[in-house]
């Protein structure tokens, strides 16, 4: 059992929903972005997703992008963020960390040697946005034969037809993606999201979490009343990006928390 | 051998792969438009009433076939083998990039979609998209770099005329692989009515094979031509690479044919060497993923996207079409890099020798039959694709060369 799969287990048995926070690794340098890290378990986040920066990210939107332009230009490698998981499980072996990127960096690194230190350094899921279940035998084949859980997302678009391949080698929870469109672009209504949960849960067992357009403690309620959890990102990100010390990021982000956990 | 010769025609495979190269790397939200577009292209290029409609337009509307044309003076000056010019700069728009866009906006019509989509350098395959959508009245959204739109202002202007949305990116650095970045952007957020018209032969499956057949046209009249001419097969092809459609589209055809000789001729910049000045990714980069394919790219160590560097708008690509990474990795086709300074050289010299002012694009394929022609028998046939004209190109020059042209540009 990964500690995603304990930490959902948990959360079920509590009848509580998932609230997952992601930041850029590295943004907007190493230090500041470790001090946020490590407060997220403290401000109520129960999975934390680790963004790898990248020069090209295709699926994200400008807030996103600048992060890890940002991480960049400080010196942030994959191998750094893998550094700073492992410098965040000294203190913490219990909250999961899934890493969140695109495929490049880990191609350049090999798929075995990143596997290998992504294990060591307390990882535990991946969600790579630019690998399809068309090419699992990439990554996500060997991540799971290595122990670590791989996230799909399921998108408006994956069809009933479709479903089925999109959750068949996914594991620790489902990524629903709740708008067609980029990262920190329009907000998901709960009304819409409803059913689209309902319809992924129909092929699986596994927790849906909702993310893409949830800025505020209230949407974060009314998305996690309708799925397994709620995801922010962008809105945090962007904090960040204004030059928020850890402290004040961090109250931010315990406010959206308690938005999760209310629903 | 046959049989090896056979598999160059057969890739790629179902999953879209050229050996290692080529493949689906999209996220989710954009797998199942790839599969729809792959049924669809499947559908058309077996229907022979799709080819029919290419066809008329191609020969009423862009003017095919393109001349075979003897550089007589070229060969003469280079004193060795003998220079043939396939001259797809004469096309509409002035370059090959609406062979390509004919089929893509065909096939967006048949698809139903309303709203076409690209992204441009150089701008060559803006306007060509922009011309064909003026054409069947499509709404049009070019997304084009900003350091590229100030620098290529001639063609956004073509574009604004014939009814585009011109788009500047200055997400990332502003150049094309971020404007190719925005348009995968924009087909995620507008996934019902929209058709992503790719201008080169990279991104995921289909785009690769499909934006390869529809060029393929330069190469299936160039062998005919040069049988007419010659009663033969060329001995050497040469032609420039960017993300390598012209390319591709000349070599496709005659993959099979053993006897001859490939070179694609790569953007070299300021040299290809550690400073990473050019845009070679074949001679100076290593594979990995980007844009929906596995191919050669110029990345750094941790796999972090470099920018490509070229005095070519149209060439300043860090990726390279698959179906290439492939045929360099197999031996088939030879990849070489030309500077920037070379390819000025052979710019003037094929104006002065020829009274064709070229692109800077095939400029750099010219600069490479300059290097081999004086030293290949005056009976050794060399077909270069002039893939462009240099129209566009004139400001680009004239600074380079110190020409000054008031404020034209």
């Amino acid at each position: 059992m990964t500690r995603i799969e304990r930490r959902f287990a948990e959360l079920s048995q509590a009848g509580r929903k998932a609230f997952v926070a992601y930041i850029m690794a590295g943004d907007p340098d190493r230090d500041t972005s470790a001090a946020v890290l490590k407060g997220l378990p403290d401000a109520g986040v129960d999975v934390i997703e680790l963004g790898i920066p990248f020069t090209d990210p295709m699926a994200d939107g400008p807030t996103i992008q600048a992060a890890g332009q940002r991480a960049l230009e400080a010196g942030m490698t994959l191998a750094g963020v893998l550094d700073m998981v492992r410098e965040f499980r000294r203190g913490d072996d219990i909250t999961p960390i899934v890493l969140m990127g695109y495929y490049n960096p880990i191609h350049a690194m090999g798929v075995d040697r990143f596997l290998d230190a992504a294990k060591d350094a307390g990882a535990d899921g991946l969600i790579v946005v630019d690998l399809p279940p068309e090419e699992d035998e990439e990554l996500c084949l060997p991540a799971q034969a290595a122990g670590l859980n791989f996230i799909r997302l399921a998108t408006p678009t994956t069809d009933d037809a479709r479903l089925p391949k999109v959750l068949q080698n996914t594991s620790g929870f489902v990524y629903y993606v709740s708008i067609t469109g980029i990262t920190g672009a329009a907000a998901a209504q709960a009304a819409d999201v409803a059913p689209e949960v309902a319809r992924i849960k129909t092929g699986t067992n596994l927790p849906v979490v909702v993310g893409f357009g949830i800025r505020t403690p209230e949407a974060a309620r009314e998305i996690a009343s309708v799925a397994d959890g709620a995801v922010v990102g962008s809105a945090i990100v962007k904090l960040i990006g204004e030059g928020r010390n850890p402290e004040e990021v961090l109250a931010f982000v315990a406010g959206l928390a308690g938005g999760a956990h209310r629903a | 051998m046959n049989d090896l010769f056979n598999s160059f025609m057969n890739a790629p495979d179902e999953k879209g792969r050229f050996g290692i190269f080529g493949g689906r790397f999209v996220s989710e939200t954009l797998m199942p438009l790839i599969l729809q577009l792959e049924e669809e292209y499947e559908r058309a290029r077996t229907d022979e009433s799709f080819w029919a409609e290419m066809d008329d337009l191609w020969t009423h509307y862009v003017g095919r076939p393109s001349p075979l044309y003897f550089a007589e003076r070229l060969t003469e000056h280079l004193g060795g083998a003998k220079i043939y010019l396939k001259r797809d700069e004469l096309n509409h728009t002035g370059a090959h990039k609406i062979n390509n866009v004919l089929g893509q906006i065909l096939l967006a019509r048949r698809m139903g979609k309303s709203r076409i989509i690209a992204e441009t350098g150089a701008g060559q395959h803006g306007v060509a998209t922009a011309t064909v959508c003026a054409r069947f009245g499509l709404k049009c959204v070019v997304y084009m770099g900003a350091h590229d739109v100030e620098r290529q202002a001639p063609n956004v202007f073509r574009m604004r005329l014939l009814g585009a949305e011109v788009i500047p990116v200055t997400s990332g650095r502003g150049t094309l692989k971020d404007a190719m970045n925005d348009a995968l952007r924009d087909w995620v957020t507008n996934v019902r009515d929209t058709f992503y018209c790719i201008g080169t032969v990279a991104g995921p499956h289909p785009y690769p094979a499909m934006v390869r057949d529809f060029q393929s046209i330069i190469g299936k009249e160039a062998k005919a031509q040069m049988q007419e001419a010659e009663g033969r097969l060329p001995d050497t092809l040469v032609a420039a690479i960017g993300g390598g459609s012209n390319a591709m589209g000349l070599f496709h055809p005659f993959l099979d044919d053993e006897s001859v000789r490939i070179i694609g001729v790569e953007a070299g910049g300021k040299g290809v060497d550690e400073k990473m000045q050019h845009c070679a990714s074949l001679t100076g980069g290593r594979p990995g993923v980007l844009h929906g394919n596995r191919t050669y790219l110029l990345q750094d160590d941790d796999g972090q996207i470099l920018e490509g560097f070229s005095i070519s708008a149209g060439l300043d690509y860090p990726g390279i079409g698959p179906e290439h990474a492939w045929l360099h990795e197999t031996g088939r086709a030879e990849y070489v890099a030309i500077t920037d300074a070379e390819a000025l050289e052979a710019f003037q010299l094929c104006c002065a020798t020829e009274g064709i002012i070229p692109a800077l694009e095939p400029s750099h394929a010219l600069a490479h039959v300059m290097k081999i022609a004086p030293e290949l028998p005056a009976d050794h046939l060399i077909c270069m694709n002039m893939c462009g004209r240099g129209d566009k190109d004139i400001f680009t020059v004239a600074r380079h060369l110190g020409f000054e042209m008031g404020s034209g540009a």
